[in-house]
């Protein structure tokens, strides 16, 4: 096998690969239970498209890409910055939250019936 | 002779870089909650593209070229585990809890800290 061919045979799996990863991702992307699933899902989104897009500059020649992959990984970290701390202002998504207590519910999805019928005890 | 050895090197590096970046999509479907996910996201996912990027570099046998692409594979490095750090901690601040098979979590939680 030439070098070229191997190239072009590696860069396809390489590509098939990323294909796979970027699915699993968007998987994890529409799954996930929490908010910050979400963000970490994008931050790997941003992750495997750098990946991609210097795979695709090894399999076309044009090295610009390279810059643009540079450019893409400043604008994912800052985005991944900029969701922490709106996470941070938010706290818990309302849903899980019980209203009218401080106390945060231990790793339950919903809130507790007691919970509901405490704050209408209260009112 | 040395440009062939340098077609099947980064041939090979690109595939690895490509498996890590498959082996961290993986491990955020697999893993329990957000902070082992995050190990996998940011550990992996980074060795992955960095080593993309790296091959990108060598392939194109241009010293300019080479350093841009070093260069990104550094700052992604450099922000990577500050970008995770952040996320973490604002999820475990904001109250996010760990799964229950976690053994231990020595970071305490705000209440708990206003208690204390």
């Amino acid at each position: 096998m030439t070098p070229a061919a191997v190239l072009s045979a590696a860069s396809g799996v390489a590509l098939v690969l990323l294909s796979l990863a970027l699915l699993l991702t968007v998987l994890r992307i529409i799954r996930g239970p929490t908010l910050p699933d979400r963000v970490l899902g994008l931050d790997m989104l941003v992750a495997i498209a750098i990946g991609l897009i210097a795979v695709i500059a090894v399999r076309t020649g044009f090295y610009l890409y390279i810059d643009i992959a540079i450019a893409l990984g400043l604008v994912g970290f800052l985005a991944t910055v900029a969701f922490a701390r709106f996470i941070l202002a938010r706290g818990l998504s309302p849903e899980r939250r019980t209203p009218g207590t401080t106390e945060i519910p231990q790793a339950k999805p919903r809130p507790s019936q007691a919970g509901r019928r405490k704050r209408k005890g209260a009112r | 002779m040395a440009l062939q050895i340098i077609a099947y090197v980064v041939a090979l590096i690109m595939v690895v870089g490509a498996c890590f970046s498959l082996l961290a999509a993986v491990g955020l479907v697999r893993f329990p909650d957000l902070y082992t996910r995050m190990h996998a996201a940011s550990k992996a996912g980074t060795v992955g593209s960095g080593l993309l990027l790296f091959a990108a570099g060598l392939h194109s046998l241009d010293a300019a070229v080479f350093v841009r692409a070093l260069a990104g594979f550094v700052f992604f490095v450099l922000t990577a585990p500050i970008s995770a750090h952040l996320l973490a901690k604002a999820a475990h601040q904001a109250g996010y809890r760990m799964s229950k098979r976690s053994v231990i979590d020595q970071l305490p939680h705000k209440e708990e800290a206003r208690r204390h």
